[in-house]
């Protein structure tokens, strides 16, 4: 039984008929690792902002649905909606500069949550805080608590927020890129910790990302989507052994191995664009008729 | 989909056109005022005091906005009164622009000592209430239309001044000022034939606000009777006397503050509207 | 840091303050006309007149007259009011609670009126009521107090009057108080009837003054919320829960409200310039209205007193706002 299921999603841009998302399936079961990959503009965020409720103004669901934990999202009155997400999922966010706000303290930045949607008291909630800032390895959780967000550093900051994401136990994360930000001797450790936390609290992880070779080490399974619509959707094992789509086969191609950096990376061929813009052609007239 | 900017800008043609029609219409009022006028705007008699606008009970034909308490018409004073507020706004609009925008440029071109004098007195000025500070000057200059303009000068300098500094200082660190000075032009050809005209369009905007801040001025110093001269009309003495009689006659109030409001209101959007012209970013 | 930002800063409002006097002391100078024989009453001789420059130092140099004048303005002596033969510093002293109540009132009427323009428009963003909102916070803005005053004088003394357009308080209830801050004393002294004739009598002339700046405040506010709603950490609490209206105030507000607050200082002494004319519109028994008397009156004394006054006040708000802004911004405080 999935955790998250989205089923026939479609998202057009305000306005016009054209689709960000088209008719997008996607299962999350519990305490799975699910990678989204595809190209920039594919609509790996969008699924992820979809799921949260939080799509910009000019992008609206027309139609599909959403479950979490059985509960269809889209048919819930907004409130519920808000707070069932605020329960049960939580994100990690990119960029860990601008994901917390200046104005405020670390402490009621990770306790929010927890007072206000889930209802515990202020001492609870400062205990659990210091616990998860331990948890990721954050020293002096007491004076980071304190402290205010440009006092911290980059990889402190996504440290914050990944504590700040797990503090009130969520079923589902979802990882949009949590490390593009950061500097490169920091993301192999970031990215550690996300699954070590994972692992730790069982959650389901939703997990967006441009890199292959990630998906293939810490991934379950994943899904390969161009132009918002699904190509392939697999066991990691299995792909990595034998992507089924054109498409798929050839962003592997595309990508470097770390079992051997060195071989020769040939781009997505022109044929096999033409070949999935024509799957999202089709795609569209099926929906449109 | 409709959202909140398109109003603003959908409604921004329309009000610029009523605003010059506005402006125009009291133009033309106030250069024809002896052909248009219908009466005397000095002449007082008793017999016709405190007559009401032409569609009320008891009013008067020739006399189509009522009199005040002396029987002076308050049509024919409304379009005099216009020429002492058009007359302000133009010469003390003009003329503080120029002895503000000169000591902007100055100040953000040249820099060094120029500037820090005149922005010391910006500071200065900017710890004067302004009316209060004209109000002063006119009691020692004494009444009159110099004493009016240069009081709003001398308040009123500043407003350009520190805008244009800003502007000529970010000019001059474009690149096409350090290519004109490479290629050998003076300090001052530099100013006048490149900083000058980038910084032309932001004094226009100023330039057509400032007309109706000097309108304002003029009514507030005519209110307290410190304006022209206490015998010409003036749409502020028309206010200052229609305030006293508002329970009796209160069409002697509110027919030069509706002339008053639209005048202020139509520079203020002439100047947005040329703003939004002039500046791309808004656009 | 702070420090020596806070004694800079102290610096320059001393030198504002410093030039304010040479100003203030020249356009008196300037005056046409002697001084003293205004003073005196027709018939006077030769000698009363020397004895009266003497006595008001007018027989020095120029810039002794300055320092002298300088160094009693400092020690509190402002000399002498030409009409009512008093010092000047109690005159002014006694008036200057009355515009004080009036400014702020008039300020707090324009933070909450811009405030709740800002956030609703934030609330309501792209639509309709958005755009009809900004229309009416453009004319506002574009129209000044003397105007406002005007109008609301007509709508709420005259069309439907249910506030004094006139006067401070009541003849009938003219308090016995301390202090001239009667707004503040009457809650202190629990005088509620005299307390809400007060402020029946203020409400409007607070009113001219708050609209322009309520506009001001609702224009840049709403600005500097709308760029801060789309800011990562406002969608990263939308995920926790919370709905828009909790975003908009523990979020956004917070962050918003700085370059919002700079603003309100530099307003906010324009809002106390324009007291003048309101009390005057309003026959106001403060500072201002008794500056025009003093004009009137040709009260030099009296004038100098005000504007040296008034000066005062403008550099000291400025000065505060700035230090505030300093503690208020995290950034800067530990910086
Ligand atoms: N605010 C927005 N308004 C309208 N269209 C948008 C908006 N944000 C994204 N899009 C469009 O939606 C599509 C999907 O965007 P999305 O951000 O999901 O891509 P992505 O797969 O996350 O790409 P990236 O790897 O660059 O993050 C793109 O075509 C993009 O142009
Ligand atoms: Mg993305």
């Amino acid at each position: 039984m999935s955790y998250l299921r989205i089923r026939d999603l479609s998202v057009v841009l305000r306005g016009t008929r054209h689709r960000l998302l088209r008719d997008v399936s996607l299962d999350v079961s519990a305490t799975e690792v699910m990678g989204l990959v595809g190209e920039s503009g594919a609509g790996k965020s969008m699924i992820g902002k979809a799921v949260l409720g939080i799509l910009p103004r000019s992008a609206r669901i027309v139609s599909g649905s959403i479950e979490l934990d059985g509960v269809d999202l889209l048919t819930l009155p907004p409130r519920k909606r808000r707070t069932l997400v605020g329960r049960k999922a939580a994100l990690i966010p990119q960029d860990p500069l601008t994901a917390l706000n200046p104005a405020r303290r670390i402490e009621p930045q990770i306790t929010d949550r927890l007072v206000d949607i889930l209802g515990w008291d202020r001492a609870r909630a400062r205990t659990r805080a210091a616990e998860i800032l331990h948890d990721v390895h954050i020293p002096q959780p007491d004076r980071v608590l304190r402290a205010y967000p440009h006092e911290l550093s980059g990889g402190m900051r996504q440290r914050v927020l990944i504590a700040s994401a797990f503090a009130a136990e969520p079923r589902l994360i979802v990882a949009d890129e949590p490390t593009t930000a950061l500097d490169v001797t920091v993301q192999k450790q970031i990215l550690k910790l996300i699954f070590e936390m994972q692992a730790r609290h069982e959650t389901a992880l939703l997990f967006v990302t441009h890199d292959l070779g990630v998906v293939s080490k810490i991934c379950q399974r994943l899904t390969v989507l161009y132009g918002g619509l699904v190509m392939e959707e697999a066991e990691v094992g299995a792909f990595f052994d034998a992507p089924q789509h054109p498409y798929s086969r050839a962003l592997l191609a595309a990508t470097p191995r770390h079992t051997d950096p060195d071989a020769d990376l040939t781009p997505v061929p022109d044929a096999v664009i033409a070949e999935a813009r024509r799957a999202v052609a089709e795609a569209d007239l099926r929906w449109h008729t | 989909m409709l959202d909140g900017r398109s109003l603003v800008k959908r409604t921004a043609g329309l009000r610029l056109w009523l605003s010059a029609g506005w402006i125009a219409a009291l133009v033309i009022g106030a250069v024809f005022a002896p052909w248009i006028a219908p009466q005397d705007p000095l002449m007082q008699d008793l017999f016709t005091s405190r007559l009401p606008p032409f569609w009320m009970d008891g009013a008067e034909p020739g006399y189509w906005l009522g009199t005040d308490s002396l029987g002076r018409d308050v049509l024919s004073r409304i379009l005099y009164g216009g020429r002492v507020a058009l007359i302000v706004a133009l010469i003390a609009g003009t003329a503080t622009a120029l002895i503000g925008a000169t000591l902007g440029l100055i100040a953000g071109y040249f820099r060094g000592w120029a500037d820090m004098v005149i922005s010391r007195l910006v500071d200065i000025w900017m710890a004067f209430p302004p009316v209060l500070f004209a109000i002063l000057l006119i009691a020692v200059m004494g009444t009159g239309l110099t004493s009016v303009v240069v009081a709003i000068i001398v308040i009123d300098w500043t407003r350009f001044a520190r805008v244009v500094r800003a502007e000529a200082m970010a000019q001059g660190a474009m690149d096409y000022v350090a290519s004109a000075q490479v290629a050998g032009r003076g300090r001052m050809s530099t100013l006048l034939t490149e900083i000058l005209p980038n910084v032309l369009s932001t004094i226009a905007v100023l330039l057509t606000l400032e007309m109706g801040i000097a309108v304002i001025v003029e009514a507030i110093l005519s209110f307290v009777n410190l304006s022209v001269s206490t015998d010409d009309p003036t749409w502020g003495g028309m206010i200052a006397e229609g305030r006293l009689s508002i329970h009796q006659a209160w069409w002697v109030l509110v027919f030069p503050l509706v002339a008053l409001f639209l005048t202020v209101l139509s520079f203020s959007q002439l100047g947005e509207g040329l703003k939004d012209r002039f500046d791309p970013v808004l656009n | 840091m702070f420090l020596r930002r806070l004694l800079s800063r102290i610096a320059t409002t001393l030198v504002t303050l410093f030039g304010v006097a040479v100003i203030v002391f020249a356009v008196i100078r300037i005056v046409p006309g002697d001084p003293v024989a205004m003073m005196l009453p027709p018939g006077a001789t030769e000698a009363d007149i020397a004895r009266l420059q003497a006595f008001y130092g007018l027989d020095k140099s120029i810039p002794e007259q300055f320092f002298i004048w300088l160094g009693g303005v400092v020690q509190g002596d402002f000399g002498t009011s030409i009409t009512t033969r008093q010092p000047v510093l109690g005159l002014v002293l006694s008036r200057l609670p009355a515009t004080l109540e009036l400014s702020v009132m008039a300020l707090v009427i324009a933070v909450a009126l811009g405030g709740l323009v800002a956030l609703t428009g934030t609330r309501l963003r792209y639509t309709r009521t958005e755009g009809a909102l900004d229309v009416a916070n453009g004319m506002a803005l574009s129209v000044p107090d003397f105007l406002w005053g005007l109008v609301l004088i007509l709508l709420f003394g005259v069309l439907w009057p249910v506030f004094t357009i006139s006067g401070r308080v009541s003849p009938n209830l003219a308090p016995e108080f301390a202090t001239s801050f009667f707004l503040f004393e009457s809650v202190v002294r629990l005088r509620f009837d005299l307390w809400l004739d007060l402020v029946q009598h203020m409400l409007m002339p607070a009113l001219a003054l708050a609209i322009p700046l309520a506009a001001i405040i609702g224009q840049l506010l709403k600005q500097s919320l709308k760029e801060t709603m789309h800011l990562d950490y406002v969608t990263l609490a939308r995920t926790k829960g919370y709905s828009e209206n909790h975003v908009i105030l523990r979020e956004a507000l917070r962050n918003a409200v700085l370059p919002t607050l700079t603003l309100i200082g530099v307003q906010f002494t324009f809002l106390i310039g324009g007291t003048v004319i309101i009390e005057r519109l309003f026959s106001y028994e403060g500072l201002g209205n008794m500056a025009i008397d003093a004009v009137i009156n040709r009260d030099l004394p009296l004038i100098q007193g005000i504007v040296l006054l008034f000066a005062l006040l403008f550099t000291m708000v400025n000065l505060a706002v700035d230090l505030l802004y300093a503690v208020l911004n995290p950034r800067l405080r530990h910086a």
